[in-house]
C-alpha cells in the first residue's frame, strides 16, 4: 500500500513539475494567437521527412527567401543528403559571390562550391541591415528550432498575412489605438505584435514552379507547407536518424530493463523486507 | 550466488539454475552489447566529421612556374610540391631500372599523359610525416637530386620515389586533374584518358 | 553474482598469490570486497535507487563532455557555429550533444528525488550530518557547472542568463559591482567570460567526483539509513550490497534511462528553450527570459522581493529589495545546511511523523508552484491549466501566489520544522528493521512471524 501510495505521489509530482515548464516551450509565439496545426510527416515518433515535399520546398527557399534570407548553418553539401540534385542549386551556387584571395593577393570573390554554406546575398550583416531597412534579415537555418510552436508557427507566419485595413480593424497597439503598418511594413496575425517588417513572401499561386511530376498545384498555402517542411529538415537534419535510432535504444533498453527487474526479483526471493 | 544457493538448497531442481544461469548470461550479454553500442558513438566522434571529408578542391595556376622551378601549394593542410622538370630531370628519372628502386614505380605512372614536366607530390615524407627539403633553389635536394628529409635522412629521386633512408614509400601523388593546359585542380580524379600511366 | 552473499569479514577472504601481492601494495581487493559485502539495511525501498543513479549520470555527463569538448570552441564568434558543426558534421555529435544537454536536466531530476527522499526520512539526522553537508555542496557545485555549461552554446538564453546571474552579485553593497567586472573580465559578458566559464565547466564535475567520493566515504562510515529510520542492529537486519542492490540499482538505472531515452531521442528541445537556438545578441533581450527548471522556484524566490516595502524607511536604510532577493534565493539553499538543528524531533523517518509528513507534501508542493511562477510573467494573472483538461484563473499575479510560497518555503523551515518536531506525538517505532512493531500499520505488517532464513543466517 505505502509503496503504491508513494509511486502515485511520485508520479504527480513529476507531472506537476514538468508541467510547470510547459508555458513557455509549448506556448506559440504571438500575442496568444495560437498556430495553425498542420499534420507535418515529421512529427510523431516514426515522423520522417517527405523527400520530394524537402526538393519542393528547397525551390521556394531559392527562389523566394534567399533573396534576402541566408542559410548559413547549411552547407550545399548537406542539400545532397536529402536528394537534392546539383542542379537544382547551381543557380544559387553561381550567383553567390564567395570571398577569396587570388594569386596576386588581391580580394576578389569566386562562385559557391559544394563544401560552402548558403550564405544571404549580402556582403555582411551591415549591407544586409542597410539593404532591409536597418534590420538584417535573420538566418533561416535554425529558425524552425527558434522558434515557439516551430512548423507550425512558420507556417502561420507565411500564410497569415493581413490587409492594412483588417489590420486597423482587428489589433491594437500598446497605446489601444488601431494598429496601422506605416510603408515598408505589413501585418501579420501570427507576428508578436502583429507589425512585420517582411512584405508577404509567397502572394501569388505559382509563383514557383512545381513542374515536377505529381507535384501539387502550388497554392500559396503548399508553397508555404513546403517551405516550411524544408526549413525544419535544415534545422533538424538529424531528425530521421534521431527517431530511427531512438527506436531501437528504447526497445534495448525495455528488455534489458525487464531482464533486470527478472533477475532482482529473483535474487531477492528470499529476503524478506 | 548460484553455487551457494546450490549448497543451501540443495533439494532445488537443478532447471532452475540452468533457467537463472541462461538469465544472467542473457543479461550480461544484452549489457555488454549494450555498452558496446554506446561505445561506438563516443569514439567515431573522433573520426573525421562531415565537413572535414567534404570533397574540397583546390585550384593551381601553372603558368608562372618556370622550367625547374618548384612550388608549394596547400591542399588539405599537407604541402602539395609541383615541379616543373627539366628534360635531363625526366631522363635522369626514367633511366632508373624499377628493381633498382625500393618501392618500384615508373616516372610514367607518375605524371599525367603528355604532361611529363609536371611532377605534382604530396610534400610528406613517408617515414614519420616531415616535410623534405628541396623546394628552393638552394636548399638541400639529396644524392638523388630530388629531395631530402631532414628528419631521418629519406632521399628522394627527381620523380619523388625513395631511393635511400628509412621511407618506405614513394612521395604519393594527389588525385588532381588538368582543367585546362595551365591549369589543374587537386582533389578531382583525373578524366579516364589522361589518367597517370595510361 | 558470484558467492559473496554468504561471505564474512574481508580478511578471511582466500586469494591467489598475485591478488596477495598486489592486496598488500595496494588494497585493491579488499576495497572491493567491501563494497559487495557492504551490510545494507535489508528494507531500502525505491526512493533509495536515486544516489547510483545519480553517480552513474555524473559520470555520463563527464564523458560526453569531453567529447564534446573536442569539438568545441569557447570563443564568441565560433561557439554557437561550433555547436551546429557538432550537431550536423560531427559522427553521432547530435547524439552527444542532446545526451548531454539533457541528461544535466537529469541529474537535477535525480539529485532533487534524492534530496526530498534525504528530507522526508531524516537522513540529515545523526550520524548522517556530513553526508547531508557534503551533499549540498554537490548541489551547489551541480548548479554553478549547470549555469555555465548552459553558457556555453552562446545563444540568446545562454547570453542573458549569464547576465542575469552575474548582475546578481552587483547586489552587494559596495563591492558588488567590482565583483561583476571581474566575474565578467570586461565591461560585460564577452569573450573573457565565456573562456573563463568553459574552463570552470571542465573543471567544477570533477571537483564533484571528488565530494561524490567523500559523500560515500561517510555513508560507509556510519552505514545508510532506511525507511524505518532505526538503526540496523543485528546482521539479520542488514543484506549484503552485492547482490542484492547492484540489481536493484541496475533495474532502477534501466527505468531511469529509458526516461533520458525517450528525452533524448523523441523531445530533445523539450527542456530547452526556442531562444537559445539564435545566437547571443547583447543588444537585445528575448520577451521572455526563463531559467532552465530545474532553477526556476530559486528565480521565483529571487523575484518576490520586489521594490514595495523596500523603498520605505528605515527598510530602504537597510536593505534594498534587489539584495534582499538574491540574500533570499541563496538562503534557500543554504537554509539547508541547517536541517540537522532545525529538526529538532527525536524520530527520523516521517513514516512515523503524522503531522510532519502532511507539511513535507506542503513542502514539496510549495516547491512545485515556486516553480511554476518562475516560469511566468511575475504581473500577468495566473491561469492554472494541465494539458487541456482543466484551466481557472486564480485571480492573482504569479507575483502575489511568488510572494505567498517564498513565504511558505522559509516558514516551513524556521517555524514548521522545529516546532513541528516538538509538538508532535510520533507513532511507535519498531524494535528493529527486521522486526516492525506488531500492529505498526503499514509497515510490512506480520513480518515478525517470518520464519524463512534471511540470506545472512546461511553463512
Amino acid at each position: 500500500m505505502m509503496r503504491v501510495r508513494s509511486i502515485f505521489l511520485a508520479g504527480v509530482v513529476a507531472v506537476a513539475g514538468f508541467a510547470g515548464t510547459l508555458p513557455s516551450s509549448v506556448m506559440a509565439a504571438g500575442d496568444g494567437v495560437k498556430a495553425k496545426s498542420v499534420d507535418w510527416s515529421f512529427y510523431g515518433p516514426f515522423g520522417t521527412f517527405d523527400r520530394a515535399q524537402i526538393k519542393r520546398g528547397w525551390k521556394v527557399y531559392a527562389k523566394v527567401c534567399a533573396s534576402c534570407h541566408g542559410l548559413k548553418h547549411v552547407y550545399y553539401r548537406h542539400l545532397l543528403t536529402i536528394g537534392i540534385e546539383p542542379k537544382a542549386m547551381k543557380e544559387m551556387m553561381t550567383s553567390r559571390k564567395m570571398p577569396m584571395i587570388d594569386d596576386a593577393g588581391d580580394a576578389v570573390t569566386r562562385a559557391a562550391k559544394l563544401g560552402d554554406p548558403i550564405t544571404a546575398p549580402f556582403a555582411n550583416d551591415v549591407a544586409a541591415a542597410k539593404a532591409n531597412n536597418g534590420k538584417a534579415p535573420p538566418d533561416l537555418s535554425l529558425i524552425v528550432k527558434a522558434r515557439g510552436g516551430g512548423a507550425n508557427y512558420i507556417y502561420s507566419l507565411l500564410t497569415g498575412y493581413v490587409t492594412a485595413a483588417a489590420c486597423e480593424k482587428e489589433y491594437k497597439g500598446s497605446d489601444g489605438k488601431p494598429l496601422k503598418p506605416e510603408s515598408g511594413q505589413s501585418c501579420n496575425t501570427y507576428f508578436p505584435g502583429h507589425i512585420i517588417a517582411m512584405a508577404p513572401p509567397l502572394a501569388s499561386e505559382g509563383q514557383v514552379d512545381y513542374d515536377e511530376k505529381g507535384a501539387p498545384k502550388a497554392t500559396v498555402s503548399q508553397m508555404a507547407m513546403d517551405v516550411t517542411a524544408f526549413l525544419a529538415w535544415a534545422a533538424e537534419p538529424e531528425l530521421e536518424d534521431r527517431k530511427r535510432m531512438g527506436l531501437r535504444v528504447m526497445l534495448f533498453l525495455l528488455i534489458l530493463t525487464g531482464l533486470f527487474f527478472v533477475i532482482y526479483r529473483q535474487v531477492w526471493r528470499r529476503v524478506k523486507h | 550466488m548460484a553455487a551457494d544457493d546450490q549448497a543451501a538448497h540443495g533439494t532445488e531442481g537443478s532447471d532452475e539454475h540452468s533457467r537463472r544461469d541462461f538469465l544472467y548470461i542473457a543479461t550480461g550479454a544484452f549489457t555488454a552489447f549494450g555498452a558496446a553500442a554506446v561505445a561506438w558513438p563516443l569514439l567515431d566522434t573522433l573520426n573525421p566529421a562531415a565537413d572535414t571529408l567534404a570533397a574540397s578542391t583546390v585550384d593551381v595556376d601553372l603558368a608562372p612556374i618556370k622550367p625547374g622551378q618548384r612550388i608549394t601549394v596547400k591542399y588539405r593542410g599537407s604541402p602539395v610540391f609541383i615541379d616543373r622538370r627539366s628534360k635531363v630531370q625526366i631522363e635522369e628519372a626514367r633511366k632508373v631500372p624499377l628493381k633498382d628502386l625500393q618501392d618500384p614505380e615508373t616516372d610514367e605512372a607518375r605524371v599525367h599523359k603528355g604532361k611529363d614536366e609536371w611532377l605534382v607530390i604530396v610534400g610528406v615524407c613517408t617515414h614519420l610525416g616531415c616535410i623534405p627539403l628541396g623546394q628552393t633553389p638552394g636548399s638541400k635536394r639529396g644524392e638523388f637530386g630530388g629531395w631530402f628529409c631532414p628528419c631521418h635522412g629519406s632521399h628522394y629521386d627527381t620523380s619523388g620515389r625513395i631511393r635511400k633512408g628509412p621511407a618506405p614509400t614513394n612521395l604519393p601523388v594527389p588525385d588532381y586533374r588538368f582543367t585546362s593546359d595551365t591549369r589543374i585542380r587537386l582533389g578531382e580524379k583525373p578524366k579516364e584518358d589522361t589518367k597517370a600511366g595510361s | 553474482m558470484s558467492a559473496n552473499a554468504g561471505h564474512g569479514a574481508p580478511q578471511g577472504t582466500p586469494r591467489g598469490r598475485t591478488a596477495n601481492w598486489i592486496e598488500r601494495r595496494l588494497p585493491v581487493f579488499s576495497t572491493m570486497e567491501h563494497f559487495s559485502q557492504y551490510p545494507t539495511p535489508k528494507n531500502l525501498n525505491y526512493w533509495w535507487n536515486f544516489g547510483s543513479i545519480a553517480g552513474f549520470v555524473l559520470v555520463a555527463m563527464i564523458v560526453t563532455g569531453i567529447v564534446l569538448a573536442m569539438h568545441y570552441t569557447p570563443h564568441v564568434d565560433h561557439a554557437f557555429n561550433s555547436v551546429e558543426r557538432i550537431m550536423r558534421d560531427v559522427n553521432y555529435g547530435w547524439l552527444i550533444r542532446y545526451l548531454h544537454a539533457n541528461g544535466g536536466a537529469m541529474f537535477f531530476l535525480v539529485v532533487y528525488i534524492h534530496l526530498f527522499r534525504g528530507l522526508y526520512y531524516g537522513s540529515y539526522k545523526a550520524p548522517r550530518e556530513i553526508i547531508w553537508w557534503l551533499g549540498i555542496i554537490i548541489l551547489l557545485l551541480m548548479m554553478a557547472t549547470a549555469f555555465m555549461g548552459y553558457v556555453l552554446p552562446w545563444g540568446q538564453m545562454s547570453f542573458w542568463a549569464a547576465k542575469v546571474i552575474t548582475n546578481l552579485f552587483s547586489a552587494i553593497p559596495w563591492v558588488g559591482e567590482s565583483i561583476t567586472t571581474w566575474l565578467w573580465g570586461g565591461f560585460t559578458v564577452d569573450n573573457p567570460t565565456l573562456n573563463r566559464f568553459f574552463s570552470l565547466h571542465y573543471l567544477l564535475p570533477f571537483v564533484i567526483v571528488g565530494v561524490v567520493v567523500l559523500h560515500i566515504a561517510a555513508l560507509h562510515t556510519v552505514k545508510s539509513g532506511n525507511p524505518l529510520g532505526v538503526e540496523a542492529k543485528t546482521p539479520k537486519d542488514t543484506i549484503p550490497f552485492h547482490p542484492y542492490y547492484t540489481v536493484k540499482d541496475l533495474f532502477g538505472l534501466g527505468v531511469f534511462m529509458l526516461v533520458w531515452a525517450f528525452f533524448v531521442f523523441y523531445a530533445p528541445n523539450f527542456m530547452g528553450h526556442p531562444d537559445n537556438y539564435i545566437p547571443a545578441d547583447s543588444l537585445a533581450t528575448p520577451a521572455h527570459i526563463v531559467p532552465e527548471w530545474y532553477f526556476l522556484p530559486y528565480y521565483a524566490i529571487l523575484r518576490a522581493f520586489t521594490a514595495d516595502f523596500f523603498m520605505y524607511w528605515p527598510i530602504s536604510w537597510l536593505i534594498t529589495a534587489k539584495f534582499a532577493g538574491v540574500i533570499a534565493m541563496f538562503g534557500s539553499l543554504l537554509i539547508l545546511f541547517l536541517m540537522p538543528w532545525l529538526d529538532t524531533s527525536e524520530v527520523r523517518s516521517s513514516r512515523f511523523r503524522p503531522i510532519y509528513k502532511i507539511f513535507f507534501w506542503v513542502f514539496v508542493i510549495d516547491t512545485i508552484i515556486l516553480g511554476y511562477v518562475g516560469a511566468n510573467a511575475p504581473d500577468e494573472v495566473a491561469h492554472i491549466a494541465l494539458l487541456g483538461l482543466f484551466d481557472f484563473s486564480t485571480g492573482l499575479t504569479w507575483l502575489t501566489i511568488g510572494e505567498i510560497t517564498t513565504f511558505w518555503y522559509f516558514f516551513h523551515f524556521i517555524i514548521l520544522v522545529p516546532v513541528i518536531g516538538r509538538m508532535e506525538r510520533p507513532r511507535p517505532l519498531p524494535h528493529s528493521i527486521s522486526e516492525p512493531v506488531l500492529g505498526g500499520g503499514a509497515v510490512g505488517g506480520g513480518a515478525a512471524a517470518q520464519s524463512r532464513p534471511g540470506p545472512m543466517e546461511k553463512a
